[in-house]
């Protein structure tokens, strides 16, 4: 069928590919849609919409494409159709890790066909009795036909990982595996070659093809976790509107923009760069860098930073920084310096591997040489008695043991909107006995709330909501928000409108002029209502005194039960916000935290980290500005919300998605109870070897025992951890 | 006894058969979009060949 094409049929073929991430894909109609309309274009001669990674890769016509001209193009396009596009930002290391899957894969087909062949052989074996000792040695060297060389190939992930550890002088779980590999074969060859009952063929390979599956779904969650982290920053602006000398506005990615250049900043979106204000006026966001909750109101020579939000009119910007001396540069200065002082951890999987792989190999020499001087059996036989134990010892339970307990747990976590991004991160979480919150963003929304509803006339509040309605400036917003909760009208008025960037709205109804917007805008004297809490609104009418309106940042719905459930489960739950101290204490205050931090900049933020780490906590840190990435990467371990800055979702080991801080404690249960899981199935691969070991040692091991060991075992550990689906996730 | 001479080759063929079969499906990137392949059976024919043209 010519339509099964993907998009690396095409890929191969050398011809410039572009990417696009394609978001508000809920239908299978949307293929056809997207499709059929890209298809009509004539700059393009292939597309292809991959619903599962919400990409669409397009083939453009022509030997020489205008590549940025017909990018534009398809976004267009989509909008039209109603998607939002954004063209992919590709990530060198996920093709790498795509690459590597693919290996995994090809490795688990060659171990899957080699072992059923095998097996068709072994079982023959293992029955017919009455075999004729001729057929027996033809199965056994079929069976060697196939199991060399597919070991060789299927087995290439472990070895390289062996070597690689045993380069560095430690073991990993990977040597054990590749020890028992290579030894059972070369004795199933030694036996055939003297025409002996006992090949192991089949162990052999029934091994590596039981952990090529556990590593290939472990490799695909992880690599699903990043592309979804990774299409999450591709939703990011990419280019600036650059103004020119002579006036004219033309589009530049960001990465090419130069100092000097003027750049214009429409109200609503994000400011690109570092710079100076030349000309407009506008309220500007600082939160994401500051933790600063109200609006700055900044003009002509104000500075700016890259990452905060313009709020109403639009700016232009002249770029001032663009290296080494950016607010960014600054805290991903501070980021690496944390980073170097985090302890490196060592993954359980490593810390078993190195008691497991030298009592192993101890004990194998242990059976080699009891062998050798109590009995009369000779050095050959004493051997292969060894590499037995070194056999039925089961790496395969212990190599299961981690990663299929870590597979299970993030796709529930995947399933909860919780992406894992660290590979160590959920033993990490586990271990936690401090949470430390930041305030912006993560405790609150960022998003502003009515705090005095309750002491304005519902009339007033419906006059100013009318004239809010048509604004899209957050505080407008929250206006109708407060009217919806208290059922009041919120009808746009129908007199004509007039908006004031940076001031406020004004209207006449009635014959009366009424005036929505900043102190100035409605004329108030600063002396009146003194407010340093609160962002603002006046609502004036004329004739009658200006009305009020103030504003805080919202907390998130469950942010008291959150905190509450930690604080209960006997952990230290401190604030560290960048916010003023009188508006952190009084959220400290309302949420029952009595240990708290405001005003702190990155630098107080880490020195508050590194004193509690010198005193021996472990700490888990959740926030999402710039200001907490250097916050994140001195903690013990990291979670940020979908909403963060680049920098921080770059830092954090966990990424939630939903609107709820409950992500939070779910991360926490499911890690908790994957470190109990791992912990069982430690104890499961114990158990068996004590029971297998000496039955080995005596000399009773026979291939039949050696496979059903090898696979009730990892059956037994895989069953285990599928028990992390029935644990119960706390919901606030 | 003598059957397995050919019933052996036989079994190991159609093995290999099945492996390179997913060998190619793999490469012919099938596996890629696992979600979106099962509604693309329900397009109309001729849909289906404007859009590939």
């Amino acid at each position: 069928m010519a339509v099964v094409k993907s998009q690396d049929s095409f890929d191969r073929k050398g011809t410039p590919l572009e990417h696009f991430l394609v978001e508000g894909l809920h239908c299978p109609s949307c293929i056809r849609e997207i499709e059929g309309a890209l298809q009509k274009n004539p700059i393009i001669k292939n597309v292809r919409l991959n619903l599962t990674t919400q990409r669409l890769a397009v083939e453009w016509s022509g030997d020489s494409p205008d590549v940025a001209a017909n990018s534009d193009e398809v976004i267009k396009t989509l909008k039209d159709i109603g998607f939002n596009g954004y063209l992919f930002k590709d990530d060198p290391s996920a093709a790498e890790g795509d690459k590597e899957g693919r290996w995994l894969l090809i490795c688990m087909g060659i171990a899957g066909f080699a072992m059923m062949n095998i097996m068709l052989l072994s079982v023959s074996d293992w029955a017919g009795t009455d075999m004729g000792d001729q057929t027996r040695g033809f199965f056994h060297w079929i069976s060697a036909l196939i199991a060399l060389p597919a070991s060789a190939v299927a087995g290439t992930p472990f070895f390289k990982s062996a070597y690689g550890s045993l380069k560095a002088r430690s073991l990993n779980m990977d040597v054990p595996i590749s020890l028992a590999v290579i030894l059972s074969l070369l004795m199933s060859v030694m036996q055939t070659l003297n025409g002996g009952a006992d090949t192991y063929y089949d162990a052999a390979v029934m091994l590596l093809f039981f952990l090529l599956i556990g590593r290939f779904l472990d490799r695909k969650m992880r690599n699903h976790a990043r592309s979804t982290a990774h299409n999450l920053m591709s939703y990011r602006p990419s280019s600036a509107i650059i103004v020119t000398e002579n006036g004219d506005t033309t589009n530049c990615a960001i990465e090419l923009l130069n100092t000097e250049m003027v750049v214009r900043v429409a109200p609503g979106e994000r400011i690109p760069v570092d710079g100076v204000i030349v000309s407009g006026t506008s309220e500007v966001d600082n939160s994401l860098v500051t933790g600063e909750t109200i609006p700055v109101k900044s003009t002509l020579g104000d500075k700016v930073f890259a990452g905060t939000m313009n709020v109403n009119g639009a700016l232009d910007i002249r770029v001032t920084a663009l290296s080494g001396k950016t607010l960014l540069d600054e805290i991903i200065g501070l980021m690496e310096t944390a980073e170097q002082g985090r302890a490196k951890y060592v993954r359980l999987a490593d810390k078993a591997a190195q008691i497991y792989a030298p009592a192993v190999h101890l004990l194998a020499l242990a059976t080699f040489l009891g062998w050798i001087i109590f009995s009369t059996v000779g050095w050959e036989q004493s051997l292969i008695t060894a590499i037995a134990v070194l056999i039925i010892t089961c790496p395969c339970a212990l190599g299961l043991a981690v990663p299929v307990v870590q597979i299970v747990a993030s796709s529930r976590l995947f399933k909860n909107g919780i992406l894992v991004k660290a590979p160590d991160g959920l033993e990490r979480l586990a271990e936690i006995d401090t949470v430390a919150f930041d305030k912006t963003g993560t405790l609150t929304l960022g998003q502003p709330e009515i705090a005095n509803a309750d002491d304005i006339a519902p009339a007033d509040l419906e006059l100013a909501a009318s004239l809010a309605k048509t604004s899209t400036h957050p505080l407008c917003r929250a206006l109708i928000v407060a009217s919806h909760e208290r059922d009041i009208p919120t009808i746009a008025t129908t007199s004509p409108l007039h908006e004031e960037p940076g001031m406020g709205l004004k209207a006449t109804i009635d014959g009366k002029e009424i005036r929505l917007g900043n102190r100035d805008w409605c004329h108030v004297p600063m002396n009146i209502q003194k407010n340093t809490r609160y962002s603002e609104l006046w609502l004036k009418v004329e004739g009658r005194d200006a009305v009020f309106l103030a504003f805080q940042d919202r907390l998130r719905k469950d942010a008291a039960e959150v905190v509450a459930w930690f604080q209960n489960k006997g952990f230290d739950v401190l604030l560290l916000s960048g916010d003023r101290p009188d508006v952190v204490s009084e959220v400290a205050e309302k949420l029952g935290i009595s240990d708290y931090l405001g005003a702190a900049k990155p630098q107080d933020k880490i020195d508050r980290l590194e004193k509690l780490k010198a005193e021996g906590k472990k700490i888990l840190m959740v926030g999402d500005g710039m200001n907490d990435a250097p916050a994140l990467s001195a903690s013990y371990v990291s979670i940020s919300p979908s909403t963060a800055s680049e920098i921080s979702q770059n830092a954090a080991d966990f990424i939630f998605q939903s609107q709820e801080l409950d992500s939070i404690v779910r991360a926490y249960q499911v890690s908790k109870m994957s470190r109990k899981l791992v912990f069982t199935n430690f104890a499961l691969a114990a158990i068996y070897n004590v029971i297998a070991v000496p039955f080995a040692a005596a000399g009773f091991l026979t291939p039949l025992i050696a496979a059903i060991a090898m696979s009730s075992s990892s059956i037994l550990v895989t069953t285990n951890a599928l028990r992390l689906n029935l644990v119960k996730l706390w919901k606030a | 006894m003598e059957g397995l001479i050919f019933l052996i080759p036989i079994a190991l063929f159609l093995g290999l058969l099945g492996l390179g079969a997913f060998l190619w499906s793999m490469r012919s990137g099938q596996y890629d979009d696992l979600e979106g392949a099962s509604y693309r059976a329900l397009f109309e024919e001729d849909e289906i060949k404007k859009s590939d043209k």
